[in-house]
């Protein structure tokens, strides 16, 4: 790391540049410890029993012969939780430990504690569970007509949703725009559907749980918010929330995934309990039933226009699977609404969202949020009604871009930086790779090394997309961010912020600010955890760069004006950055009062280059363009990091990724069944950062996480139909669509 | 069961049950915890080592079949002298995010550049396709190999 002296020209990792990771060298050396990483002496292991059935009465847990295990501990149910029994992040429906009922595969239902982790597991096979299997819900088209899976009706009300009084709703939602009934010249219209997809980071879910000897507990965790987890915890433990410390150890990724809790309040219950550290890891397959998934969505859209090209009214009905528990399902219902027209001025629309309970396995946060499903359903309209006009795809995207000044159909006028023409633009002279050459070698062939012909059934396509969302949390969330700033007599500084760095490079874009701001590279990072500073929010909606650099901004400048005004000496301050405020929508017609409900908004456009075997149904992504709206890019090289990852993430979607069920059961609980991009499958990524700062945002920064997974399922879906003309309705793309089998 | 293996150049020894996998063995019985556990079934590459020189999932590999054998994990590359040029190169470019695959895709990325001094693109994208990479997109890694590549 640099030591350069404040007021020399030789600055190194200040505001708008490439810096090298903090954490990169002990990441290429093995030495950063990630939660899973994590020991101590004395510890025991803890394991999950989890539910066989995706629905099901529990009748009696029988737990001796678990007890029985050598090594093992402590073997506990819901009758050993001391507080609140249940949990969630929106609405508190989650058991810690299954009740009387499970309603997902997976669902836990035990927890044991041992000297070796194999004995944990044994023990926890030794757990005699007497279920009685009920039907489950699996359609979500049939949600509404089944028994209601949490028979409170009050149990998912908001004083903000539309009262709908039907079995397992969990929100509907409806924007109501103008006027429905306006007619165009030309009507498209187009069923969709989306998988269910799993963020699948690399490093499990993991932690580890230390008793402080006074009945309070200290949690080593990978997750995406310290502070909503002890919100969550400290109740469920019988706790007040300074009891209980969460801090965060090394996380291997998360994309949304970490979001509601995993292994916190588990491994916390069996260290209090044994007066032991109690540490867990999950293994790959219980991954999938530890967390949350994208949403899989069926979504029936009309697109009208004039003939010239303008688009006259939208109407779309979006069905979301929510699963067994509500987690952010109701934030990502309001987030597919709001997004769902696409970055186009449309005068007229109706968009009617429903999200339901079903045994499904529980849905909520994943890189999108809601944008990436109806992102996938708007553009292939948008595709639709160009070829209808026999209108250029990229110059119709043009003619109805939204802009700075124009209304999106909740009524709220854009006041901040939305340059969605820009975008499309610099994205279009992209300049893409002249088609190849046959014969060529295997590998550079749709299915690579798998492809037995000499490419005569080889198609190459071209396909554009735009999308865009939300930043940072909207419909009146309060959205905040703490920093602490210590200034020391020697000029050096310590930041503390319980921003979770996730892979995404937060610890950087908070050094980099607290560099530029006070003037010197002498700045520290504290270990984050709850016990130094106030909350963060979580580092998910493509908010923590805004807000963390809001924050210690604030911070930093308030602690120079005190050290200035003290004459030297130790400084101490903490300060909490709000973004302006937003307001819920209007319940019946889904429109902005006074306040807007999103605060900011971030687009991209993305070009692909496909090839398609049309014969054997295999495909080959060769190349993608993509141009980024991304405010000020802080480090322009973890940014262009951002965009090519997000890219990926979309390309497994269109592709390849989605959890599979029968009857609820997860089928692929595996990276051998369940398939995520290689580096075969992923093309050379080109990206252009359009920076255009946003007014509102410090150093007008925007974040730069989710765009270009909203935006790249459906430019490489559009690519596909190009090469071969087919629909394509469904993601992931299957050879079978390609080929035209049912 | 006792076993002897050597490991980063090091003669250990460990004691481990009959089921256990090298990748558990290294991390919780040698307290080398940089091979890392993300599948546990060979798909991911997480655990790459090299294991008398060849490039392997420990997670595949019994504890006892690395008796008397030779392993070389993410700890063994640096040395004295600093980090290797695969480290250095996957910093430098960006090639890092969350960091849970790079331990294996530097093992990987070492093997492949003994081998193959000036590999192409595509042989890069072959020799790296067993090793996931969830954040990255995998451009700024191929970034790195070839960087590496260029400076050996």
């Amino acid at each position: 790391m640099s030591r350069v002296m404040p007021g020399t020209e030789a600055r190194l990792g200040w505001i708008g540049e490439s810096v090298r990771r903090v954490d990169g060298i002990p990441k290429t050396t093995g030495e950063f410890e990630y939660a899973s990483d994590l020991q101590v002496a004395g510890m025991l292991w803890g394991h999950t029993l989890r539910s066989p059935y995706a629905h099901a009465r529990v009748r009696a847990i029988d737990l001796s012969g678990a007890l029985s295990v050598a090594g093992v501990h402590a073997v506990l149910t819901h009758s050993d939780v001391p507080g609140r029994k249940t949990y969630g992040l929106e609405f508190q429906d989650q058991p810690v430990l299954a009740i009387d009922r499970v309603r997902y595969f997976g669902e836990p239902v035990a927890i044991v504690a041992a000297e070796h982790p194999e004995q944990a597991r044994r023990a926890a096979e030794r757990i005699v569970v007497d279920y009685e299997p009920l039907v489950p819900i699996v359609d979500p088209e049939r949600a509404t007509e089944s028994e209601p899976l949490h028979p409170d009706p009050e149990s998912h009300v908001s004083d903000h949703y539309l009262r709908d009084p039907r079995p397992n709703v969990l929100r509907t939602m409806r924007i109501i725009h103008g006027d429905p009934d306006a007619r165009g010249d030309v009507v498209v219209e187009g069923t969709y559907e989306l998988g269910s997809q799993d963020q699948a980071f690399l490093g499990p879910e993991s932690g580890l749980a230390v008793p402080d000897g006074k009945g309070g507990v200290d949690v080593y965790v990978a997750t995406q918010w310290l502070h909503v987890d002890r919100e969550q915890v400290a109740p469920c433990l019988g706790l007040p929330e300074e009891q209980v410390r969460i801090h965060l150890a090394g996380v291997g990724g998360a994309f949304g995934g970490r979001e509601d809790l995993s292994i916190q309040i588990h491994a916390a219950l069996l260290a209090l309990h044994t007066s032991r550290p109690v540490k867990m890891v999950y293994n790959r397959q219980e991954s999938f039933s530890g967390h949350v998934h994208r949403h899989p969505a069926r979504i029936r859209a009309e697109h009208r226009a004039t003939r010239d090209g303008r688009l006259v009214c939208v109407q779309m009905r979006i069905l979301l699977d929510g699963g067994a528990y509500a987690s952010s399902s109701t934030a990502v219902t309001a987030n597919a609404t709001s997004f769902a027209c696409g970055p186009y001025a449309v005068p007229n629309a109706l968009i009617e969202t429903m999200s339901v309970f079903t045994n499904n396995p529980p849905c909520g946060a994943m890189r999108g949020f809601g944008a990436v499903q109806t992102c996938f359903a708007a553009e292939a309209q948008m595709d639709k009604l160009a070829q209808a006009l026999e209108i250029d795809p990229v110059e119709l995207r043009l003619l109805n871009a939204l802009g700075t000044g124009d209304t999106l159909p909740t009524g709220q006028r854009i006041t901040s930086s939305l340059p969605v023409a820009e975008v499309i633009r610099r994205c279009a002279a992209l300049r893409e790779p002249d088609p190849e050459e046959l014969p060529r070698a295997a590998i550079r062939l749709p299915g690579g090394a798998g492809n037995t012909t000499r490419g005569e059934g080889v198609k190459r396509g071209v396909g554009f997309a735009v999308g865009f969302k939300n930043i940072a949390y909207s419909e009146g969330f309060d959205d905040s961010c703490a920093a602490r700033v210590r200034l020391h007599e020697d000029g050096s500084a310590e930041v503390h912020c319980a921003a979770a760095e996730v892979g995404q490079g937060v610890t950087n874009v908070i050094l980099q600010v607290a560099r530029t701001e006070l003037a010197t590279d002498d700045v520290r990072i504290a270990p984050v955890t709850t016990a130094a500073v106030g909350s963060s929010g979580s580092a998910s909606a493509s908010r923590m760069t805004w807000m963390a650099s809001g924050a210690v901004r604030d911070a930093c400048r308030a602690a120079l004006v005190e050290r200035e005004a003290r004459g030297g000496g130790e400084v101490d301050v903490e300060r909490v950055y709000r973004h302006r405020r937003t307001a819920p929508l209007d319940p019946e017609t889904g429109q902005v009062g006074e306040l807007p409900a999103h605060v900011a908004f971030a687009c991209a456009a993305m070009k692909v280059i496909a090839e398609v075997d049309v014969e054997l149904g295999l495909t080959r992504v060769v190349w993608i363009g993509t141009a980024q709206d991304v405010g000020k890019a802080v480090n322009p090289q973890a940014v262009e990091g951002q965009i090519e990852g997000g890219t990926a993430q979309g390309l497994g979607l269109a592709l390849m990724e989605e959890i599979q069920t029968r009857d609820g059961l997860i089928t692929n609980a595996s990276f051998t069944d369940y398939l995520i991009p290689t580096a075969l499958d992923v093309p050379p990524i080109v990206s252009e950062l359009v920076e255009h700062p946003e007014p509102d945002a410090p150093y007008g920064v925007k974040g730069v996480g989710e765009p270009p997974t909203v935006v790249s399922t459906a430019a490489i879906v559009a690519a596909l139909r190009d090469a071969t003309g087919r629909e394509l309705a469904r993601v992931p793309v299957r050879p079978d669509d390609i080929v035209g089998l049912q | 069961m006792k076993i002897e293996l050597i490991v980063n150049g090091e003669q250990c020894e460990a004691d481990v049950w009959e089921g256990e996998s090298l990748l558990y063995a290294l991390r919780e019985r040698l307290g080398l915890y940089g091979s890392k556990n993300a599948c546990e079934q060979g798909e991911c590459g997480s655990c790459s080592v090299l294991l008398d020189g060849s490039l392997v999932c420990a997670c595949l590999v019994l504890a006892a079949q690395a008796e008397g054998h030779e392993v070389v994990t993410v700890e063994g590359l640096a040395d004295a002298n600093g980090l290797h040029p695969v480290q250095e190169a996957f910093v430098e470019t960006g090639a890092v995010q969350c960091g849970f695959c790079t331990p294996g895709l530097v093992v990987a990325t070492t093997e492949l550049l003994r081998q193959n001094p000036d590999p192409s693109d595509d042989e890069i994208r072959e020799a790296l396709s067993g090793n996931l990479c969830r954040c990255t997109g995998y451009t700024k890694i191929f970034d790195a190999v070839r960087l590496a590549a260029q400076r050996a």
